[in-house]
């Protein structure tokens, strides 16, 4: 049985228990090696893909040292969201006060780049040494000309779901600022998806197929401009829900959006995105389309997957992933290979997501929140997991223990939304479970010699 | 310096062609930062050591990012451990959250010793952590409890090799019994080098029938074997009585010419107990590695062993072989200051200009450590230190290298020139193997050598318009 910190063990949930109860959101405990970053880190990663935005972190270096050009968020134009930029504060500036270098660094990051606006993400010690962040983003703006928006992300206030809300409100100061006109009536915004790969253009185009316009992608190669008039969209489609549904819900109480929250990931979770959003918009035409669309592309994709369901068929998979949405299309997606979900996990998932997880998982699976690798590593003996999920610091977790391993997180450079991701998926599936190299590590040994 | 290569610097300095660079503007901002932050060299020091495991007062963020940053070049599991800082935390203080940091730690891992380093966070507040650390450890004193080793690495001072050689000062300074035995063992203080450089200076300690401490030791924690079960501490490290013991050795080596003014773990044992200090620089090179090679020829007081003595015949020879590939070319080197005195060190004596020398760090002696292992270079060579990537690309349009010596993050720079990227240090992150890369000693120098001219061979290759298979 697998070690867990006494403080933890309400955050660990076996199915089939009862009655159903799960710890969650939550500070995580001290000295748990959790693999959650901070709040920096979930406004960061949200804002990242916005490619004509400047972004500086006000702080000491390393924020933005750990944060440069990390993420695989495509944009299709300007690349500035790759660079790094920090008043990387010095001894003296701790002392005296950053607000004057964070002023003379905008300014001339501003007239170096020409970006439309400028997100300012406040660190750890902004604020503690008493830097006025919000005034030196007032004064920048007006010096600038261009909208300049403190993200107030010190790393300890709350957790990275407080990031995520930081990045929230400084999306929401951008949007109403723009005409709206030209706007169709069936158009939406695509709230959560953060073009990994170019997913959102492959999205962007069955909505272009499907006669829908899309007003604003927030943020997968996300453009300041489009932000800006995304409140003339009809509708709001959020898929990160646990990053973006507090921006569809000021969007809805302040311009009266509705949204609709959907996944891209898995054929049976992006024909379903589909159907929802053709549905919304009540009109024949735009459902014909989509259902033509839906069967050509599940035509495309099928017997591919279904070569490689042959070889993968029947194993055990593990899943950790920061956004519990991601889980929901994974444990689908897997089945759809006919693999088995045995381990479920996030990093900020809720209450509501686990136990739609619950409801979704067979009997026996292990789900968790903010898991750390101590635990993981015994899920993944415990369990018997062939196959494990997740991001950078999960695989060495799992490769160290002869398990395979697939790339779902922001740092990948393979698409796996939409139907043709669907078989990228099932690719990198196959080919960690199919390679010849586990006959050396010793636990595949092992099962070889039963 | 030997004649031959003496010949060879005044060829390069005689070659009047450099022009210096027109001033370029000057930022107030950092722009694709040449450094981490401190605590994270101190977390690769603390995974360097037997059964230890590396702790961050302050943010959860911290300790996952640097894990992050770690993984992705080591491709190792990399814990550390963070006392997870609240809002509360930040006003109240952040004791709390260390002891019970701390308490979890070793209830989950069992470590021998547990090495805290501090964040800007905790040091901005103010926090003292070395009481809070001193006053945990004497209230545990009936327990099995841990050893604790306590440094502080506030970001806003220094970079990740200022957290490194600071971490690994703090734990001589706590661990090394103050009346040793005396004992025939050599420190060996390599700093922020790869697995593979450690595993080869212990090799090379054994040949000369040494035996030695070197700390840290991530030879194996951070490069280690596929597995059965998961070990919660890698099995390697530097053995804490090892480090007990460093104050009784024969003498301790340490490397980096940037360092040698500064408080670090050979000065203190050097200044508390008289144990000899050998400051040296990085053994990259011909003539840097004569130097430690030939400390080592001291303390062990015999001959250097065949096997090397070939190793170093065998790369002098295949200078000759590949000298003409590389005369005259033009190269960058930036990373980590005392790597990229070594490389300059190598380059003046293969004939290939630095024509510029970038580091993020600031110890104050860049220069002249340079000047120093690469004489020329005064009007050849620029060095800047305190620098970041966008202004060594900025340079690097003006300079118009042959090629870029550095870590992964150089690659946008090489890339743009369209110039060749020879990839050495740390971070490594778009290969696999950074752990493995040999830099050290006469065996690194021939591999360093060797893709050098290779790079620059399948550069003129691929971009000639016949394409030859035979030269």
């Amino acid at each position: 049985m697998t070690d867990i910190l006494h403080e933890r063990e309400r955050q660990v949930y076996r199915k089939g228990a009862e009655p159903f109860q799960i710890d969650c959101e939550k500070q995580s405990a001290a000295g748990s090696v959790s693999q959650r970053a901070c709040v920096f880190c979930g406004s960061r990663v949200v804002l990242y893909p916005i490619a004509d935005a400047l972004h500086v972190v006000h702080g000491p270096i390393g924020c933005a040292s750990y944060t440069w050009d990390i993420r695989g968020a495509r944009s299709s134009g300007p690349q500035l969201h790759r660079l790094s930029f920090s008043t990387d504060l010095q001894e003296m500036d701790v002392i005296r006060g950053g607000e004057k270098k964070l002023f003379a660094a905008l300014c001339e990051l501003i007239d170096a780049h020409h970006p439309k606006a400028a997100f300012v993400y406040a660190t750890c010690i902004a604020g503690i040494i008493g830097d006025d962040v919000n005034a030196i983003c007032k004064q920048a703006s007006e010096a600038k000309g261009i909208p300049v928006l403190p993200v107030h992300s010190e790393g300890f206030k709350g957790t990275k779901k407080d990031g995520y809300r930081a990045a929230c409100e400084a999306l929401f100061q951008l949007i109403g600022t723009a005409s709206t006109e030209g706007i169709v009536p069936t158009s939406v915004n695509i709230l959560g998806d953060f073009n990994l790969a170019g997913e959102i253009w492959m999205i962007r185009e069955y909505f272009e197929r499907m006669g829908i316009e899309v007003v604003a992608c927030i943020t997968g190669d996300g453009r300041v401009d489009d932000i800006r008039r995304a409140h003339g969209a009809a509708l709001n489609l959020v898929q990160c829900s646990g990053s973006m549904m507090y921006l569809a819900k000021s969007m809805k109480e302040r311009w009266g959006t509705p949204f609709l929250r959907v996944s891209y990931f898995g054929i049976e979770d992006m024909a379903q995105a589909l159907y929802d959003t053709a549905r919304f918009f009540k009109d024949s035409e735009i459902m014909r389309r989509t259902q033509e669309l839906v069967h050509l592309e599940i035509d495309k994709v099928m017997p591919q997957i279904n070569e490689y369901r042959r070889d993968v068929r029947g194993k055990k998979a593990g899943i950790y992933v920061g956004g519990a949405f991601k889980a929901f299309s994974l444990v689908r997606a897997l089945r759809l290979l006919d693999m088995k979900t045995v381990l479920v996990g996030s990093q900020t998932g809720s209450r509501e997501d686990y136990d739609q997880l619950r409801e979704l998982c067979d009997e026996g699976t292990i789900i968790v929140d903010d898991s750390n690798p101590l635990e993981l590593a015994g899920f993944l003996q415990e369990k018997e997991v062939d196959l494990f999920i997740g991001g950078v610091k999960e695989r060495p977790i799992a490769y160290k223990l002869g398990v395979g391993f697939c790339d779902h997180n922001h740092e990948r450079k393979e698409a796996l939304a939409g139907f043709a991701g669907m078989v990228n998926f099932a690719r990198e599936v196959h080919s960690t479970m199919m390679s010849p190299v586990w006959q050396f590590t010793s636990r595949r040994r092992k099962e070889m010699a039963v | 310096m030997s004649a031959d290569t003496s010949a060879v610097t005044n060829m390069t300095a005689s070659l009047n062609i450099l022009q210096k660079p027109a001033a370029l503007p000057s930022y107030v901002s950092t722009r694709n930062a040449c450094k981490l932050c401190a605590p994270l060299g101190a977390s690769l020091v603390f995974r360097g050591i037997e059964g230890a495991v590396p702790f961050l007062h302050g943010s959860q963020g911290c300790a996952t990012y640097m894990r992050r940053y770690i993984i992705s070049h080591f491709r190792e599991p990399m814990d550390i451990a963070a006392s997870g800082f609240s809002e509360s935390s930040a006003i109240f203080g952040g004791g709390e959250n260390l002891r019970r940091g701390l308490q979890n730690v070793t209830a989950q891992y069992k470590p021998s010793m547990i090495g805290v380093a501090t964040t800007c966070l905790c040091e901005t507040i103010g926090e003292d952590v070395a009481a809070m650390v001193r006053e945990y450890q004497e209230a545990q004193i009936d327990l099995p409890t841990p050893q604790l080793v306590h440094v502080s690495t506030p970001s806003y001072s220094g970079t990740h090799v200022d957290g490194f050689h600071a971490a690994v000062r703090s734990v001589v300074a706590t661990l090394a019994t103050p009346e040793p035995e005396p004992s025939h063992h050599v420190n060996l203080l390599p700093g922020m080098v790869s697995a593979a450089d450690i595993r080869y200076l212990k090799e090379i300690a054994e040949d000369f029938e040494l035996s030695s401490i070197v700390l840290p030791d991530y030879s194996e924690t951070l490069d280690g074997p596929a597995l059965d079960a998961y070990e919660k501490i890698p099995a390697g490290g530097t053995p804490i009585q090892g480090i007990r013991s460093a104050a009784g050795a024969r003498a301790s080596i340490e490397f980096g010419r940037s360092i040698r003014q500064r408080d670090t773990a050979a000065a203190f044992l050097e200044s508390t107990f008289g144990v000899r200090a050998h400051r040296l620089g990085l053994p990259i090179g011909i003539n840097e590695t004569d130097r430690f090679f030939s400390t080592l020829k001291d303390i062990a007081d015999r001959p250097v062993p065949r096997q090397h003595e070939m190793e170093r015949e065998r790369l002098i020879d295949s200078y000759v072989d590949g000298h003409k590939y590389v005369f005259g070319k033009r190269a960058i080197v930036y990373g980590e200051e005392d790597l990229v005195v070594g490389l300059a060190a190598l380059l003046a004596e293969i004939g290939i200009i630095p024509v510029l020398c970038a580091s993020g760090g600031k110890s104050g002696a860049l220069r002249q450590s340079i000047a120093e292992v690469a004489p020329s270079s005064p009007g050849v060579t620029e060095v800047c230190d305190y620098t970041d990537f966008m202004s060594i690309g900025e340079k690097a349009k003006l300079l118009k290298p042959d090629l870029l010596i550095g870590n992964s993050k150089g690659y946008g720079i090489a890339r743009d020139l369209g110039i060749p990227l020879v990839r050495v240090g740390f971070p490594i992150h778009d290969r696999i193997g950074g752990q493995r890369i040999l830099h050290l000693g006469y065996r690194g120098t021939q591999q360093l050598f060797d893709r050098i001219v290779n790079a620059l061979l399948e550069h003129k290759q691929q971009t000639s318009e016949i394409g030859y298979s035979y030269m």
